[in-house]
């Protein structure tokens, strides 16, 4: 957004024309322009809806902005003496912590799994591949209720078949106790986020030239030996944009918790986005709810960083 | 596992014929492992959507029955519940507001980013690199931290409880990402074919029109189906921004008005789950090839 803002590097265009021909000059002013006011449009819209709420967000954390009374005043530092009193915000911050980690792990590993299953030859490709994209591209709110349901305190079907395996005699109460739920709620995150992870590597492992494989296939390397001395240090910049484009769409996401515990039982999967939400629309304290959500930024900058050194470490290879 | 006593084998024979017969039976154990990856992979995927679509036509007395088998219909099927999510709830509104509020965000977000991405892709400016990061990285501030300025700026506007919301703040989510996408697809058409359009006589907008939007139209279409599955797939801005039922969007009206209270319509809550699943799903696969390819371009150069 800083660059919106920059002046135009006239004096490089000039240099250039000192150089160059004297049309050479025209056509370059023209493309200026006409880049500007390509890119412009765009740049406009976001700076009024994602650029200046982001500064709003960052003033009402820091007034007494309520559903009921709508009028800014000053609070200063007290939206955040209050939530940092609170010990449901330490909790939200660990959870959000263990939510994401635990998400993180098990999509990058499952994704790279699925990756190398796609990208093989088989029959029947095409149906295993509409199967696998089931969990990304449907609505999330939408399978976290088919994810309800299927961790029913009474009728899971899961339960059903552990019971008739024998391993259980009860049920399992997946949503009910807190560090079950919690791994429910982490295991249908990543349910949902490995096709996407699986996608993104896809495109790495398509990328790796066939001759390195060939060669070391020549040279007597194993499918294994391949696998983890050649395919994954070359796909590492890849992994790792899969694994903080997961980490930040984690980090930031409360609708599976929304749906499937609403941060319960007794804040034992509440999140920082969640708590937020429940502080600033439903609780209608819009102050604190900023300031939690505000919390969030930090974080998602320092994620944005390693994301763009990942990045650029790719277009070196 | 056999691998030892292969080996000896051939140690014996030292024929040609036994190392080629370990190679095929090397090569069907493969095959074998990745036939059973492929269909673990998918029974865990689509798993949870199989099982929707058979609690769909169970009768209550079915389902409410603990020790039934939940993948079997203990009673006969009953069309009963998908029949009430048609004629008693508003699911056709949802979809139908679901439906034109993708359209207008495709819409929009091609409108502005088609152009964008091409300025950054093509029109060397200096700052085009700086640019991209900087619209890739609106990307990543999340709905979560906008919802609550938004929702004011929402009341502000007077679109509070109105569809209409959705279709202004959307394009904000989607137009990073398309513009990623299109920086890809454009940098992947030979600049030649615009130089001869411009040396034919038109002008460098001209050859824009009638030359790069053409050869990208197939990488278009992929940014379409991502962008209509990202609006469809919003949750956070739709719950905040829109309350009456007639205004809301698949992906809150049915988890909000097929549960009332403590009461789950469960059969229909599935149903429209696989209705709605099933065809984004089958759609997105169409295009899926070029989407990757739109990723790894766009990744490449920052």
């Amino acid at each position: 957004m800083v660059q919106a803002t920059a002046p135009k590097p006239d004096i490089q265009v000039a240099a250039e024309d000192r150089v160059g021909r004297h049309d050479r000059r025209r056509l370059a002013d023209r493309e200026g322009f006409l880049a500007w006011a390509m890119l412009l449009p765009s740049v406009i819209y976001i700076v009024a809806l994602v650029g200046f709420p982001l500064l709003l967000a960052i003033a009402f954390s820091f007034s007494d902005v309520t559903t009921g009374d709508p009028s800014f005043d000053w609070a200063g530092l007290s939206n955040y003496q209050k939530i940092f009193g609170d010990p449901v915000f330490w909790r939200s911050l660990l959870n959000t912590i263990i939510f994401t980690v635990g998400s993180m792990v098990l999509i990058v590993v499952f994704g790279k799994i699925l990756a190398n299953i796609l990208v093989a030859d088989f029959h029947g490709k095409w149906i295993v591949r509409f199967l696998v994209l089931l969990p990304w591209t449907t609505p999330v709110a939408l399978s976290a209720i088919a994810w309800l349901w299927l961790l029913d305190s009474i009728f899971s079907p899961i339960d059903w078949m552990l019971r008739q395996v024998g391993l259980i005699n009860g049920n399992m109460y997946w949503l009910g106790r807190p560090s079950l739920a919690m791994l429910s709620v982490i295991a249908v995150h990543a349910w949902r986020l490995i096709p996407l992870a699986a996608v993104i590597m896809m495109a790495g492992l398509v990328a790796i030239p066939k001759d390195i494989q060939e060669q070391a296939e020549v040279d007597g390397g194993g499918y294994w030996r391949r696998m983890f001395e050649i395919t994954i240090p070359l796909m590492l910049p890849l992994i790792a944009v899969a694994a903080l484009f997961g980490a930040i769409v984690t980090f930031t996401d409360m609708t599976v918790v929304y749906v499937l515990t609403r941060g319960g039982p007794t804040n034992s999967t509440q999140v920082l986005s969640s708590w937020a939400f429940f502080r600033g629309i439903e609780g209608g304290d819009i102050g604190q709810g900023a300031a939690v959500a505000l919390f969030l930024f930090p974080l998602l900058l320092t994620a944005a960083i390693l994301i763009l050194r990942a990045v650029r470490r790719r277009e070196v290879l | 596992m056999t691998a030892a006593t292969v080996d000896e084998s051939i140690k014996a024979d030292a024929s040609v014929e036994a190392l080629r017969r370990r190679a095929i039976r090397r090569h069907r154990l493969a095959r074998v492992g990745l036939y059973l990856a492929a269909i673990a992979a998918a029974l865990v995927c689509a798993g949870p959507f199989l099982w929707s679509l058979i609690t769909a036509f169970k009768q209550s007395p079915d389902l409410y029955q603990r020790d039934n088998n939940p993948f079997l219909y203990n009673l006969p099927s009953t069309r009963q519940h998908v029949a009430y999510l048609f004629q008693d709830t508003a699911f056709l509104t949802f979809v139908w507001n679901t439906l034109w509020v993708g359209v207008l965000v495709v819409a929009i977000t091609l409108v502005l980013s088609l152009p964008a991405a091409y300025a950054l892709a093509r029109l060397d400016r200096p700052w085009s690199g700086p640019m991209a990061i900087a619209i890739f990285f609106v990307y990543l501030v999340p709905p979560t931290l906008l919802f609550l300025s938004l929702s004011r700026l929402v009341v502000a506007v007077h679109l509070q409880d109105n569809t209409w919301s959705l279709v202004l703040v959307y394009p904000t989510i989607t137009i990073p990402v398309s513009v990623w996408l299109l920086v890809g697809f454009l940098k992947s058409v030979p600049k030649d074919i615009e130089e001869q359009a411009m040396v034919d006589g038109y002008s460098r907008l001209g050859a824009f029109v009638r030359t790069v939007v053409p050869l990208v139209f197939p990488g278009i279409v992929a940014v379409i189906v991502f962008t209509f599955t990202l609006a469809a797939s919003e949750f956070i801005y739709a719950l905040a921004f829109v309350a009456p039922t007639a205004e809301k969007v698949i992906s809150t009206g049915v988890p909000t008005e097929l549960v009332r209270g403590d009461v789950f319509f469960w059969q229909s809550l599935q149903a429209a789950t696989v209705l709605v699943a099933f065809p984004i799903a089958f759609v997105f696969n169409l295009f899926l090839d070029r989407f990757i390819t739109g990723f790894t371009m766009g990744a490449v150069k920052g």
